[in-house]
């Protein structure tokens, strides 16, 4: 399925040839993606925590009383990877307090609470002018960074930082992920169908910043309108610098990793990033975001979401803004059935249970699946493990989870390492296919925070023994140079008793000289 | 404003129990299970019943001794399984103590001293198996049925399995040596084929009916391959490598080598390579792991066969090479997606 058009030198010689393992998980996602998006209705309170990026908090610029309109700056990213955040409607900052957020420890963050005036008046748009071919990329990056990108695909890694181009790598493609892969989310594909010409506009400035000139889209094969559309927009913007591509619909196809192998044949490194092998890969939803920031001046303030499972009384990809709870979102769609059981914020496969549906959408949140009981994989009695070796067919990194487990459970780290725990990407599908229902996802997530963990402590450790090295060299040096010191004076001295003896012998002799004078005289 | 459980993910669970698993193995025991009875009359059923009862006594008491959930652990079925593949090895008419020693060994110290289901270092049914051979080496070899002719009824099996009276006629009228522990021993008296094949025990009924066990096991583990309870590293590499080893010494000398068609067509190969070699707690994990030790097996199982002192080699081949498994593992870990160096 996969077409092989890379013919240029700068592609690698390996023929891409799909990805390692995967699943194909049922789905009744495209039909959801044929229905009207629905536009979330004004909240009454936005909820904008300082943490919905990869990195540092940022830092709130305004103060509680204050009165902001929509896209306005309220906090502004702390350090290079970090990102700024607007406000998403008009309104007065009622409170910045700690509120449950979208976080998998299920903590309560720090948020700006925005009190919607019912107004939604915005700040002036400034969209860069003219040809951003002509303006330096730098100020192009800038132009990302404060409009608070970050990736939207889930890393929410910020957008600038990516866009950071690194005097040690040769980046030569763009990667545009349209392998929207989880079995229920649907928002990028509407994307793909409803903005095609602004992915491409994204990501041509993109190429423009980094001085990258190809680019490839890849497309899950089960979502042919969205390949029509961004074929028909690459044509529209008449640049043949772009590759639409058709990738095998297997999850997780989604995966930066997987999707890199499925279009080229290379494989990022363990503990490396797609950087490293030349790659820049965005997701569509990103690209889109970048064109709006740099051609609209309009910062990330909303997104597509998509709500959907058996928990809920209907379901619809929604355009809402950032900040609005997710019970606004759930409400819009006809509420809760009797036996809604689990929340889950980002997709059923790696997607994590909130406790409660007071948390707020961010930047991150591409999904809101309500899972009723028969949906939901419940407590399920876990049996010993068999070793029959599926999780290893499934495994997109190719490890073997059966070893990893045993090693796990018998915390040998130096196993772990060597069975490569570190390139598991968490993606579930060993749990998934599990016979004995071993939470395996769960223990390699806790063994990875263990080892790495670990690597710090050892890491550490190391700094410490170069410090009392050289701490023990210095003491030995100063030791050294005492002595040193104190045998040179011991020297100097004798030397200077020595000269002292030879000055009373030449005294003694001259004395006796003169004694002999005198006594000779006095003899004579 | 509404609470929910939380729980890690995924969400979502597309796995068959490990019940569904045991109960694949034990519906594609079904075809051998009718052609012995079809050959060799109902004894493998009796045997195969003494078996469960033993296996999954056992193992329900081993499961209340440890304070464990006895219905969940007894219903994964792999009492069961190793319950069957024990019986299917024994000869029809195995007194009862014999088969009733075998699954005690089997479950309560291949299985349960070590620690249980996915924790057995070597294949259960295969240790109850070999105890078996060694502490009964004259019932082992001397109780097979000739499968031609009329076999003892329902009543005289009986009787024979639980109070060892031989039937009417006499243990010699109905018993046979099976063709391989002939061959076996008629080339180990300097013996040609040519002349072992004219041996009654190489009548073409009796060939037929061992050929015919091994393609009702064949058809069970295209079943298991279907079912996608077995892949097929395994199964092949055993037989290839069991074929490979009668072609080479068959071509080398044909007198004094029966051809790779007889091997696999004799004993337990066939059966071994699905259903005893698969099982896999005690199996290489690799797709590479697997291969070898499939390998192993089927090179080991034509040794014994040829050179050793049993008959068949399934159970000694397949237990050595659970021997090797934690070597062979620890060779053999596949190069991870962005894995850099090269493994040695």
């Amino acid at each position: 399925m996969v077409e092989n058009q890379f013919d240029d030198e700068l592609t690698p010689t390996r023929k891409p040839s799909g990805f390692y393992g995967g699943l194909r998980l049922p789905t009744d996602k495209h039909d959801l993606a044929d229905q009207p998006v629905l536009e979330a209705p004004l909240a009454e309170e936005y909820l904008l925590p300082l943490v919905q990026h990869r990195g540092l908090k940022a830092r709130p610029v305004v103060a509680v009383g204050d009165k902001v309109l929509r896209n306005q700056l309220v906090a502004q990213p702390d350090g290079l990877i970090s990102a700024a955040i607007h406000a998403p409607t008009s309104g007065v900052v009622s409170s910045i307090e700690r509120r449950p957020v979208s976080h998998i420890s299920g903590l309560p963050g720090e948020c700006i609470i925005l009190r919607s005036d019912g107004e939604d008046q915005a700040v002036e748009p400034q969209p860069i002018e003219g040809d951003y071919h002509l303006i330096d990329p730098v100020r192009v990056r800038g132009r990302v960074r404060e409009a608070g990108i970050v990736g939207l695909g889930g890393a929410v890694f910020p957008t600038s930082t990516k866009l950071t181009a690194r005097a040690d790598t040769f980046l030569h493609t763009l990667i545009l992920n349209g392998a929207e892969c989880d079995p229920e989310i649907a928002c990028d594909e509407v994307l793909m169908r409803i903005a095609p010409d602004a992915i491409i506009e994204g990501a041509r400035v993109v190429m423009h910043v980094l001085q990258v000139n190809r680019c490839v889209i890849g497309i899950e094969e089960d979502k042919p309108q969205c390949e029509q559309a961004l074929r028909e927009a690459v044509e529209r913007a008449d640049d043949d610098r772009f590759e639409v591509v058709r990738v095998p619909a297997i999850y997780p196809e989604g995966s930066e990793n997987q999707l890199i192998q499925a279009l080229s044949g290379d494989e990022v490194p363990i503990g490396g990033l797609p950087l490293d092998i030349g790659y820049v890969c965005l997701n569509v939803a990103t690209a889109a975001s970048i064109n709006n920031a740099v051609h609209e001046g309009l910062p990330l303030t909303e997104r597509l979401v998509t709500v959907t499972g058996t928990g809920l009384q209907g379901q619809a990809n929604v355009r809402t803004r950032i900040g609005t709870p997710v019970s606004v979102l759930t409400e819009l769609v006809g509420g809760y059935t009797d036996d809604a059981e689990r929340l889950v914020i980002g997709g059923a496969m790696m997607g994590f249970a909130a406790q409660t549906d007071a948390i707020p959408v961010t930047k991150a949140t591409n999904s809101i699946l309500v899972m009723a009981p028969e949906q939901a994989r419940g407590a399920e009695f876990v049996r010993p493990c068999i070793r029959c070796g599926e999780c290893a067919r499934v495994c997109p990194s190719k490890l073997l989870p059966q070893q990893l487990y045993w090693h796990t459970v018998g915390g040998n780290e130096a196993q772990l390492e060597r069975h490569n725990l570190m390139a598991c990407i968490e993606c579930g599908c060993c749990d998934y296919v599990c016979p004995s229902h071993i939470r395996l996802a769960e223990h390699f997530r806790y063994a990875k925070a263990t080892v790495a963990q670990r690597r710090i402590e050892r890491e550490q450790a190391r700094m410490a023994k170069v410090r009392f090295d050289r701490r023990n060299a210095r003491l030995e040096q100063q030791q050294r140079e005492r002595v040193e010191r104190i045998a040179e004076k011991k020297k100097t001295t004798a030397r200077a008793r020595a000269g002292d003896e030879k000055r009373q012998v030449i005294a003694d002799v001259m004395r006796r000289v003169e004694e002999k004078e005198s006594g000779g005289d006095e003899s004579a | 404003m509404r609470n929910f459980s939380t729980a890690p993910a995924p969400h979502i669970l597309g796995a068959d129990p490990v019940s569904r698993v045991m109960r694949d193995v034990l519906l594609g025991l079904v075809p051998v299970v009718i052609v012995y009875v079809i050959f060799f009359g109902v004894g493998v059923i009796v045997n195969i019943l003494i078996a469960a009862i033993v296996c999954v006594g056992c193992e329900a008491a081993i499961m209340k001794m440890r304070n464990r959930d006895v219905q969940l652990y007894v219903g994964d079925l792999s009492a069961l399984v190793c319950a069957s593949l024990l019986a299917l090895a024994l000869p029809p008419v195995t007194p009862w103590y014999v088969t009733v020693t075998g699954s005690l060994f089997a479950i309560v110290v291949a299985k349960h001293l070590y620690g249980g289901l996915g924790f057995n270092t070597f294949n259960p049914a295969m240790v109850g198996y070999v105890v078996l051979l060694i502490a009964f080496p004259v019932p082992m070899a001397d109780l097979w049925l000739s499968p031609v002719g009329d076999g003892p009824g329902i009543g005289a099996t009986l009787a024979a399995i639980f109070t060892g009276s031989p039937p009417v006629a006499g243990w010699d009228a109905v018993t046979m040596a099976t063709p391989l522990d002939r061959v076996q021993g008629d080339l180990a008296r300097g013996m040609m084929m040519t002349e072992v094949m004219a041996d009654p025990v190489m009548d073409s009924a009796v060939v037929s009916a061992w050929t015919w066990i091994n393609i009702a096991a064949l058809a069970g583990g295209i079943y298991l391959m279907f079912r996608g309870v077995v892949r097929w590293h395994i199964p092949v590499s055993v037989l290839l490598g069991l074929a490979v080893m009668a072609t080479l010494f068959n071509i080398s000398n044909p007198d004094q080598y029966p051809s790779a068609w007889f091997h696999l067509t004799n004993g337990s190969a066939v059966l071994g390579a699905f259903f005893i070699a698969t099982d896999p707690v005690s199996a290489a994990t690799s797709r590479r792991g697997r291969l070898i030790y499939g390998a192993g097996i089927g090179v080991l199982i034509y040794v014994i066969r040829t050179w050793g002192a049993y008959p068949d080699g399934v159970a000694f081949a397949v237990l050595l090479l659970n021997m090797a498994v934690p070597a062979i593992d620890y060779f053999t870990i596949p190069r991870a997606y962005g894995e850099q160096r090269e493994r040695k």
